[in-house]
């Protein structure tokens, strides 16, 4: 809502506040103003002028030489605007003048005659060319004649006007009119209100009924509907000073008729339409739901498919306005316009909303409508009209209003005392503060004792409950002067639960481990929802929950997998020559079983890791590294290691990986994730080097860890070390044997480390060698040798029975 | 025989001196002290003394052997001082070579100011709450005084999965399901933290995932001061003990009274400068009195509970805390950006 400082100083005395004052007071009270602009920039030396003589210019075609008094002095003015003629009043640019933008006004020649000056523009005055009318938006601007020579224009044309630009939240839908901030302005100043003149003289020669009739159809969308009739208007422009405030408030003026309509909706926030009463098309008004498929050409040449959600105003025929939105082509008013049907009617909110939202018109009427107008307000603004239109068309107001009126006009009450609210604020106010707020508010009030029954006025539409009426005291005694207290409730204690402490913990594993955080969107597209999903999510997961209207085709999809989103970043940052990255991100995949959906997805907390380039730089004592599929792995080990939860790992072709370099993790023989290296194909596609991920379903990885480790003993008795290197064909997994090594080897075995393997000359052809380290140890005695001498024997045959193999010496 | 020991120990002290390696004295301990050295073959002529110069003899002898002894042990101690420094000079290293690097990572600007926020009000009793992105319509909407037909749920602000379901657009379903599940009889304290969904364009100052926290205190006589003292603690914590708060009035459809809360502004403190459009302060969060129905809903009785609720966004809080201009950042994750910030 844009409010003219000027114009709100019609109704409220502002004192000596400066508009950017009086902002941060209405703001500290609750509207938020968002900023304050002018509505020109300042200007000098620019008067009224009269136009003695105006003849082309001798030289040029498109030049009138114009002779103009301007009070002390006769200027010779060269003038290019199309409009300019002898015997108007025009604004006057002196020589010595500036013009917004800093524009020096100096005596020239233009085709070998003298210019002392310029006829100017509201544009060249420093007005928005949106809000200037039409008609003069090429031309100069043409006082009325009552204009006096020589007087300066910034205050004829309100140019030095301040328009405080306020951001009117759902609920103050009385802050939409210049009357609900003159109330809301003089509450915060302690002042009273004076509201305009709504007398009207009225013909009584004719009642309203000899013209028209209302009959509405659907009174629980249109409760009140009221028609007034004025006779034989002239239409012309609007005054100027109504103009000046049109502008300011930031809409065009139109004509006198049209621009009156809007000057009430925004003096009492309340829309009104006026139909040309001979191009209505009957003597009758029918408000009813449209029919559907019925059309309507509204104000903007627009055809409009109609459905019964739609409020119409009809002739009894067909379709004349579409209620509150937007008026119809046909009965607009126009320059042949002499009989005026003036409509003010209270429409339902929501239909008006529904009806915006179909039809994309939204308008200063709708989004009042669609906010609440003030039921009392509704005959008030009509009646403020009618007088307007009398002074300023000439119109015959005739007496009487056409009427449906089943609109409930009864004020809100609401019960208040001194110590429940002080209870809610903290605040020690006494019962006179109160009351003294109340009158402020201008809320009329029962009082008893400490106690108050408040008749809230219609106008707030928004105040229907104590803890409504809460706020408004507290917001007018003023939240800065609420004291600052801490809960007094009993103690609890806060904190984090095993499973939040267990996320935190896991992200400082693997950030200890070298990786960087990452956040991604949740949304994603269609090739990446598919890409890289975890076995066990894909055999769950029936298709990927999508959005009903997305935004874009990119963000579609709740993804199933983090990876694809962090392989995006990796090429974003690759991109920008940021090669060497380890990355991880924690958070929800959605699965859903449902192939409709009908039940919440389920969230699936999971931590995936991506990695490219190199590990280790080159130093003066290390070699270069690049990432491989080692690294990725010691950080998964090093992380369900830290955990205490046994894992292991299996080859195995997961899509999108590469087939040879794949291995899926196991819980308790519960797939929970996978790591390996993407597929070559795949990272070309995405412009990467080698890169490896890892994918791990922290629900399950949470679910087997053990919150309190009970204590085992730290062991009394030595422990004996002990290696076997065997030599193996090559495509036995190093870990088979590892596995049977433990099985043979327990319980005195404690734990077999793999520590070396050699490939390569010396050996046969295929065939490798991989070293073990066993740790033997007994928790109760000293082993001795013999026993471990008749493991390491039994171990050596299983391993040679099972995989062909023998010792290296 | 005196004469003949006092030779000796004279003998023994001055070639000690000499001596430059503790192998060398080992040689004359031998040639001294040893079972054939020359200290033992004079005392085996203390058999042919008569018996009142033997202890006195024995005595002389003592003192030679203490007297060897010592210088030995003295010689002993310097020289092998002399080889540890010697030693250490060759061990010398050059310090200013760098170390074997460690591969650094660290954690994401926005999950370190939620840990800050968590962690400043588990110190006031909160505990954190988690609850589901994707939604119900009810949670989300209408357990919070949103009704269907409300204005500021409309369908074009949110991302819908289906007309039950969407993304949540808020936290504050987490304050519905919370008390719902304390069953309208427990006072609680309560925080947060999540991602929620909005249809925005992104662009600078908007994104179609950000993240919120928001909080929530249901108690009996829980009163408006008590918010406005817990926003001054937390902002003073979080933006410097300097800051000055500032409640407005405002409006949410769950809260009523209704609050803003400004800070006031760091770069001109207070004078009014760019960052805070002129105005010295900065809009921070929002938060307000919990609405009655709200309480009801959530099984609360009004007339006997009241409680608190505040909204803030860890995005905002990060760009305003370290002059993050553009909230695509914290999503692009470009590495030169989130290891400016990973010890913030
Ligand atoms: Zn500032």
């Amino acid at each position: 809502m844009l409010v003219s400082y000027n114009w709100l100083k019609k109704y409220v005395d502002l004192g000596n506040l400066t508009p950017e004052e009086l902002a941060a007071k209405i703001t500290k009270s609750g509207i938020e103003v968002e900023g304050v602009e002018y509505v020109a920039e300042k200007s000098t030396n620019v008067v009224v002028g009269y136009v003695e003589s105006c003849e082309k210019h001798p030289d040029a075609d498109k030049l009138n030489l114009c002779q103009v008094d301007v009070g002390e002095e006769k200027l010779q003015i060269i003038c290019g605007a199309p409009n300019v003629a002898q015997g108007q009043k025009v604004a006057v640019a002196k020589p010595g003048a500036v013009l917004p933008g800093n524009f020096k006004i100096k005596k020239v020649k233009l085709r070998g005659i003298e210019s002392n000056g310029m006829i100017c523009s509201l544009k060249e005055l420093g007005i928005e060319e949106k809000y200037i009318p039409t008609d003069i938006a090429d031309g100069i601007f043409v006082f009325p004649e009552e204009a006096t020579v020589g007087e300066p224009v910034d205050e004829l044309l309100n140019l030095n006007d301040a328009v405080l630009e306020l951001d009117v939240l759902a609920n103050r839908a009385d802050a939409l009119s210049m009357l609900g901030i003159a109330y809301e302005v003089a509450a915060i100043l302690d002042q009273p209100v004076k509201l305009p003149d709504e007398a009207v003289q009225v013909e009584e020669s004719a009642t309203v009924a000899n013209y028209v009739s209302v009959e509405v159809e659907a009174a629980e969308l249109n409760p009140y509907y009221g028609a007034f009739m004025i006779k034989d208007v002239e239409i012309k422009p609007s005054p100027l000073w109504m103009r000046n405030y049109l502008m300011a408030a930031g809409i065009r003026p139109i004509n006198n008729v049209v621009d009156i309509t809007n000057y009430v909706l925004l003096e009492y926030g309340q829309p009104l339409h006026a139909f040309d009463y001979d191009r209505f098309g009957s003597e009758k008004i029918v408000v009813r739901r449209a029919k559907h498929d019925e059309t309507l050409t509204t104000l903007d040449g627009q055809e409009r498919i109609l459905t019964d959600e739609n409020l119409v105003i009809t002739n009894g025929k067909e379709p004349v306005a579409l209620a509150g939105v937007m008026g119809g082509l046909d009965s607009e008013v126009a320059s042949e316009t002499t009989n005026v049907l003036l409509e003010a009617a209270y429409f339902d909110a929501i239909t008006v909303r529904k009806t915006v939202k179909q039809t994309g018109l939204r308008s200063e009427s709708s989004t009042r409508f669609e906010k609440g107008v003030d039921p009392n307000r509704v005959r008030k603004a009509g009646a403020r009209a009618c007088l307007l239109l009398q002074q300023y068309a000439g119109g015959k107001v005739i007496a009487g209003t056409a009427e449906f009126d089943r609109l409930d006009r009864t004020e809100k009450v609401v019960e208040i005392d001194t110590p429940h609210i002080n209870n809610r604020l903290g605040t020690e106010m006494t019962t006179d503060d109160i009351a003294s707020i109340l009158k402020r508010l201008q809320f009329d009030y029962k009082q008893d004792d400490d106690h108050f029954t408040v008749h809230v006025p219609t106008r707030r539409g928004d105040i229907t409950l104590f803890e409504d009426m809460l706020e408004e005291v507290a917001r007018i005694y003023g939240y800065d002067n609420l004291p600052f207290t801490l809960p007094e409730g009993a103690g609890q204690s806060g904190g984090l639960t095993v499973r939040q402490h267990l996320k935190r913990r896991v992200k400082n594993f693997v950030q200890g481990a070298g990786l960087m955080e990452t956040l991604t969107y949740s949304l994603t597209n269609e090739r990446d929802v598919k890409r890289l999903i975890s076995p066990e999510v894909a055999s769950s997961a029936a298709s990927p929950v999508a959005l009903a209207m997305p935004m874009s085709e990119d963000h579609k999809y709740l993804r199933l997998s983090i990876l694809p989103e962090l392989l995006n970043v990796l090429s974003y940052n690759r991109a920008r020559s940021q090669v060497n990255l380890g990355y991880y991100e924690m958070g929800s995949i959605f699965i859903s079983g449902q192939n409709e959906l009908s039940e919440q997805p389920d969230e699936q907390l999971r931590i995936s890791g991506a990695l490219t380039g190199i590990w280790s730089e080159q130093a003066w004592q290390q070699e270069k590294k690049e990432v491989d599929f080692y690294v990725v792995k010691g950080i998964v080990e090093g992380l369900f290691d830290f955990l205490q939860i046994p894992v292991t790992y299996s080859q195995t072709k997961v899509t999108d990986m590469h087939p040879g370099r794949c291995a899926v993790v196991k819980v308790a023989d519960k797939t929970v994730g996978f790591i390996g290296q993407l597929h070559p194909t795949l990272q070309k596609q995405l412009d990467l080097k080698e890169t490896y991920v890892f994918d791990l379903n922290l629900e399950e990885v949470f679910a087997a860890y053990d919150a309190v480790p009970s204590f085992t003993a730290i062991p009394k008795y030595p422990s004996i070390a002990r290696d076997i290197a065997f030599i193996l064909d090559k495509n036995v997994h190093a870990g088979d044997v590892k596995k049977v090594i433990e099985e043979v080897g327990a319980p005195l075995v404690n734990r077999v480390d793999i520590f070396d393997l050699y490939q390569g000359d010396n050996l046969e052809e295929g065939k490798k060698s991989i070293a073990y380290s066993l740790l033997y140890q007994h928790p109760e005695k000293t082993l001795k040798d013999e026993e471990v001498e008749e493991s390491y024997q039994k171990i050596i045959a299983a391993v040679n029975e099972k995989f062909n193999a023998y010792v290296r010496s | 025989m005196k004469e003949q020991l006092e030779a000796l120990q004279a003998d023994a002290l001055q070639r000690i001196a000499a001596t430059e390696t503790i192998r060398e004295l080992q040689d004359i301990k031998v040639a001294y002290l040893g079972k054939k050295g020359s200290l033992t073959g004079v005392l085996r002529g203390m058999g042919k003394l008569s018996k009142e110069e033997r202890p006195v003899v024995g005595e002389i002898a003592n003192h030679v052997r203490t007297a060897i002894t010592t210088a030995l042990e003295e010689k002993t101690e310097k020289l092998e001082q002399a080889e540890l420094e010697k030693q250490l000079e060759e061990e010398t290293i050059d310090v200013t070579l760098p170390g074997r690097p460690v591969k650094v990572g660290g954690p994401h600007l926005l999950t370190n100011i939620v840990q800050e926020i968590e962690d400043l009000f588990i110190g006031m009793g909160y505990e954190v709450r988690e609850g589901p992105e994707v939604e119900t319509d009810y949670f989300n909407f209408e357990a919070l005084n949103l009704p269907k037909n409300h204005p500021a749920r409309d369908m074009q602000d949110s991302f819908y999965i289906t007309n039950e379901l969407l993304l949540r657009t808020h936290t504050s379903p987490v304050q519905a399901r919370t008390m719902q599940e304390y069953n309208g009889e427990k006072p609680f304290k309560m925080i947060c933290p999540g991602k929620v969904y909005r249809r925005d364009t992104d662009d600078a100052t908007h994104s179609h995932q950000f993240t919120q926290i928001e909080g929530l205190y249901v108690d009996k006589n829980v009163r408006m001061s008590d918010l406005k003292g817990t926003l001054d603690k937390f902002a003073k914590k979080m933006f410097g003990e300097d800051r000055e708060i500032r409640l407005r009035p405002s409006f949410f459809p769950f809260t009523e009274p209704s609050v803003e809360m400004d800070i006031s502004c760091k770069v001109c403190d207070g004078k009014g400068c760019s960052v805070c459009k002129g105005t010295g302060w900065i809009e921070i969060l929002g938060g307000g009195m919990v609405h009655p129905k709200v309480l009801e809903m959530g099984g609360y009785d009004p007339e006997v509970y009241s409680g608190f609720a505040f909204g803030m966004g860890p995005e905002r809080i990060a760009m305003l805390k370290y002059g993050v201009n553009d909230i695509r950042n914290f999503y692009a994750n470009d590495i030169r950006f989130l290891k400016q910030y990973h010890k913030a």
